[in-house]
């Protein structure tokens, strides 16, 4: 297992060097004169070389992604070009309710979707098949601002029952988290669903049933305990898709989190924090990536020893 | 007798055999009453767009400021925006919008993704880690990541979310048809075709190539639902189309302002959107049982 792992911790190196090197030169891509754009548009030809000599811009392309490697490995991105504050303090603010966000809506998706999975594959053809998978094939297909806004019409406007944004009581997650969690509540479903009719297909869970172990645990025990290895991975890879989801359900709720910070650095054209927080979303993808597939040769020890 | 019998019956198995995959496809496809029924959808839907300039009952840009944020009625049958314009008309000419983001960017990252994909699995070697190295490290981002940090670079606008949905669609692509590209590879018939002295370019193109369509056309029709709903979601956020742009997700953005005075303003956008997505799934789910039931 030891060795497992350490070889696939050596495996994201590569990925996250590449990874480097495009954030990094994502602000050499960018149209115009970085020393400008930090320096102001009112600042004189004077200043502009200063910052330039400030930031490093003078020096050879590989001593500064040298330098951008060595500060971002430390967790050092500068400072915001907007606010003026750290980069790290900046996105340090943002990072726990965009967690929080995340993790709440994955909770109820998974759990969500583990049961519209089963409830149609334990009951497939019959009516709760057809209304779960109803469900599913419309969740992945409906645009997450749009459901955003019609709760918030109907809760907040009409009902006046949950605030329609911030952040800070358990009312503030209700509409946010069920936005973000909606796809991947019907993707769960519906993978669910036909994993958990593979695994019935199998010899051990017709000699459950054939000696007499009852349904309800046929279903729960033999089944879904089998399913879940698939599962568990496609939980992973939600994650990602998670993260993606929560830059757009985050605008429509001005949650203060990392989506949004993305989506006004961008409109600003604050490529600092542009740049910590693409690195910052790639690690964290891989990390989740590595975690899935740890969880996943702990699972399955085929997986370890291949 | 005999004879007779056993020839009609070869003939008939022969008959079966000829059975061109189109006609066999539509069968299966023809039988499939969702994806028919999302299939005309779109139809209507593409013929509907194209047809914009001519159906829509209002000019989209015309603002109306004795009309503002009206609800539906006889005249304007979807409401109209806080410009007094017709939000029907407004939908009909986004759908040009929408579908041509969809469409061309899947044409792209999709035409990317195949030619990667197909030399990747045709010549092997490092040309082949090299092309999925660089595809695991673009399928390390999540798809809205990858087009949010293309439109930083270029700037928002209807043409880089293009790209920048593009971009995400090239690795799953090129996975694809790797995979059947390396299976087709070993087939008797390229063998054969080789054999006979088939230059590689010519193999790939005329021999192989074929055989990927299917999964291909399968895949395209789900990221074309995919594609709209992102660029949507870039427009909703304020980096796709920008107003006074007729494109859905920007509409969205528009009417936000009036949730709960006049919710209509967004409804009907987002239900556009919705429905369309979920017509390209459809038909995509209908296309994958009836061309390449592996796929499931």
């Amino acid at each position: 297992m030891l060795k497992y792992l350490v070889g696939r911790i050596a495996g994201i190196l590569p990925v996250l060097l590449v990874i480097s090197v495009f954030v990094f030169g994502f602000v050499h891509l960018l149209p115009g004169d970085p020393a400008r754009l930090v320096a102001g548009p009112d600042a004189t030809q004077r200043d502009v070389e200063l910052v330039r000599q400030d930031l490093g811009l003078d020096q050879p392309l590989w001593v500064q992604y040298g330098r951008f490697l060595g500060n971002a490995v430390q967790g050092e991105f500068g400072r915001s070009m907007k606010s003026k504050r750290p980069v790290s303090q900046e996105i340090g603010e943002r990072f726990m309710p965009t967690l929080y966000l995340t993790v709440v809506a994955m909770v109820w998706a998974t759990l969500a979707g583990l049961l519209i999975g089963v409830a149609s594959a334990t009951r497939r053809g019959r009516w709760q098949d057809h209304v779960g998978m109803v469900v599913a094939v419309s969740g992945i297909a409906f645009p997450s601002f749009w459901l955003g806004l019609l709760m918030i019409d109907l809760f907040s406007v009409k009902l006046g029952w949950l605030p329609t944004s911030g952040y800070g009581t358990w009312q503030h997650y209700v509409m946010p988290s069920l936005t973000l969690g909606l796809g991947v509540a019907a993707v769960m479903a519906r993978f669910t669903r036909s994993a958990f009719i593979e695994i019935a297909r199998e010899d051990y869970v017709r000699t459950a049933r054939a000696k007499g172990v009852p349904a309800r645990l046929v279903v729960w025990k033999h089944t879904l305990r089998n399913a879940l290895i698939p599962i568990i991975t496609m939980v992973g890879l939600q994650f990602g898709f998670l993260l993606g989801g929560s830059i757009v359900v985050e605008t429509v709720f001005s949650w203060p989190g990392l989506g949004r910070l993305l989506v006004d650095s961008v409109n600003y054209r604050d490529y600092t924090v542009i740049q910590a927080e693409i690195l910052l979303f790639s690690l964290e993808f891989i990390i989740i990536n590595l975690l899935v597939d740890v969880l996943y040769a702990l699972a399955n020890p085929e997986i370890r020893y291949s | 007798m005999t004879t007779t019998d056993a020839t009609g019956v070869a003939a008939a198995a022969t008959h079966e055999a000829v059975r061109s995959p189109l006609r066999e496809f539509w069968r299966k496809f023809r039988r499939n009453r969702t994806a028919m029924a999302a299939g005309f959808c779109l139809l209507a839907l593409v013929l509907a767009a194209a047809a914009a300039p001519w159906i829509a009952p209002f000019d989209p840009a015309a603002f109306d400021y004795d009309r503002i944020l009206e609800g539906p009625s006889a005249g304007h049958w979807a409401g109209t925006d806080a410009y007094g314009r017709d939000i029907l008309s407004r939908i009909l000419w986004g759908a040009r919008i929408s579908l041509s983001v969809g469409l061309l960017s899947v044409l792209l990252g999709g035409g990317a993704g195949v030619a990667l994909g197909l030399i990747a699995g045709f010549r092997g070697g490092w040309i082949d880690s090299l092309i999925m190295r660089v595809c695991d490290v673009l399928l390390a981002f999540p798809g809205i990541l990858l087009a949010i940090g293309i439109v930083a670079v270029l700037g928002p606008g209807v043409e880089n979310v293009i790209y920048g949905v593009a971009i995400f669609s090239v690795p799953v692509f090129a996975r694809l048809v790797r995979g059947s590209t390396l299976s087709l590879k070993r087939a008797v018939y390229v063998d054969a075709a080789r054999a006979i002295g088939v230059r590689d370019r010519l193999l790939m193109v005329r021999h192989i190539l074929p055989g990927t369509l299917p999964s291909v056309i399968v895949y395209v029709s789900m990221r074309i639902g995919t594609s709209i709903l992102t660029a949507a979601s870039l427009s909703f956020i304020g980096l796709g189309a920008q107003p006074p742009s007729p494109e859905w997700g920007a509409m969205l953005a528009d009417g936000r302002s009036y949730i709960g005075v006049a919710s209509h303003v967004t409804f009907y956008p987002g239900l556009a959107i919705f429905l369309t997505v979920l017509a390209f799934n459809l038909l995509g789910d209908g296309l994958r049982d009836a061309l390449d039931p592996k796929l499931r």
